[in-house]
């Protein structure tokens, strides 16, 4: 939550029309270098090549030793890396900070994907709990369904799950786009505070219960609203962008955009302040 | 006399904060609960596609994508009356120096904020470089 303090003189942001208010935050006063080289991948990160293929048979490996493999790999250059048999294992394929091109071919436990930064991966198989939870980059695509918490706490990237999706998808998100081409559960879009959920097919009860800001769009029947979650009008840029992502997204290509619902924050929620007083001061 | 003195000290500050509820408040919720809780930008602004700088161009196509990605989610804010973008991976705000010019419309200061931001997180400079080097655990 931002902070206000009386305006006496036009910065440059305001003059351009950006703002009227100050808002103060974490500033750490750095500048950027137009002169920076042109880079695109973090500091330190691999330099593979997506031409560069590999199986990795994780058939009798723990996720930590399969996990350390696929790192490996990729420090050997493999941009493209096949996972063989990864029997529904736990949190496998996680914490990859690097452009990569990984293939699962089986299913996932739970955790699977969890905090990664940049791959494109595909998992032909189903999900467990908690899939691609806090994806900051990349695309991640599901062939069958998925479980609970479906991209908890995402802040970026596109999650798409061919199949339907279990309860709490998107809980928490605060960036990022989450598709699905089926149906999903209960409490979706929980608390999102940023970020686009898009259901081609029906959804559970208390859709976008809690939620902040973001927009969910959904292309079924809603099972209830939940708590400030209201109707918008789907504008044409809306409908641009769904026709772009579902092409992205492999799925609903022929799918009538122009009929479906857009669902917002009514930002009647947005009294923190009054209930916490005291700790609205130390926020942003 | 000590009573007077209070009563108009405390009509006072009620008049100013009704003035500056009245003046600065868009919304009768923002009214109500006395603050401003606005972003630095739209957050739901959906990117303009045709406005992609040849940088953008390049470096989604060595990434792989199909489009803007995470991007889409980067807009131009401010900070301190100057225009700046959001770091989430330094969590902090980052100045643009005046002697960029910047375009008179969003998408396209939006487009110019994902490609410095671009920059800045893939430099050997960047704050998190530091970081790594001294708590990097395997």
């Amino acid at each position: 939550m931002a902070n206000i303090k009386t305006v006496t003189k036009k910065t440059k942001a305001q003059a351009m029309g950006m703002h009227k208010e100050v808002l103060t935050g974490r500033t750490q006063q750095k500048f950027f270098n137009p002169d920076e080289a042109e880079n695109f991948y973090y500091f330190g990160t691999y330099d593979v090549d997506f031409n560069k293929r590999t199986d990795l048979d994780v058939e009798n490996m723990t996720a930590a030793e399969a996990n350390k493999e696929i790192d490996n790999l990729m420090s050997q250059g493999y941009g493209t890396i096949v996972i063989k048999n990864p029997q529904g294992k736990h949190s496998i394929g996680v914490g990859i900070l690097n452009k990569l091109n990984l293939i699962f071919e089986g299913s996932l436990g739970y955790f699977g994907i969890g905090s990664c930064d940049g791959p494109i991966v595909r998992i032909n198989g189903r999900v467990g709990w908690s899939c691609a939870e806090n994806l900051m980059a990349g695309k991640v695509v599901i062939e069958k369904n998925a479980g609970s918490c479906f991209g908890a706490a995402i802040r970026g990237g596109d999650l798409i799950c061919k199949g339907s999706v279990g309860a709490r998808t998107g809980i928490d998100m605060k960036g990022g786009t989450i598709i699905i081409g089926g149906d999903a559960g209960a409490f979706t879009g929980f608390m999102m505070q940023r970020g686009r959920i898009i259901i081609l097919g029906d959804v559970g009860i208390n859709l976008g219960d809690s939620m902040y800001d973001g927009t969910i769009f959904v292309g079924g029947e809603i099972g209830s609203y939940g708590s400030d979650a209201v109707d918008a009008e789907l504008t044409k840029s809306d409908q641009d962008w769904l026709k772009r992502k579902l092409k992205v997204a492999e799925i609903g290509e022929n799918f009538d955009v122009s009929k479906m619902k857009k669902i917002v924050a009514g930002k009647k929620l947005w009294n923190y302040d009054n209930l916490e007083p005291t700790e609205k001061k130390g926020a942003i | 006399m000590a009573k007077k003195k209070n009563k108009k000290k405390a009509s006072k500050s009620v008049a100013v904060k009704d003035q500056q509820l009245g003046k600065k408040k868009e919304t009768a919720r923002e009214k109500m609960i006395g603050q401003s809780i606005g972003y630095r930008y739209d957050v739901n602004l959906l990117p303009d596609y045709s406005k992609m700088t040849p940088f953008l161009k390049k470096y989604v196509e060595a990434m792989g994508w199909d489009d803007l990605n995470w991007l889409e989610d980067v807009h131009m804010g401010y900070e301190e009356g100057r225009p700046a973008v959001f770091c989430r991976n330094a969590n902090g705000w980052v100045t643009i120096p005046s002697s960029i010019k910047l375009p008179n419309n969003q998408q396209d200061r939006d487009m110019i904020a994902r490609e410095l931001l671009v920059k800045f997180q893939m430099s050997p400079k960047h704050p998190l470089v530091d970081l790594k080097k001294a708590y990097l655990k395997f």
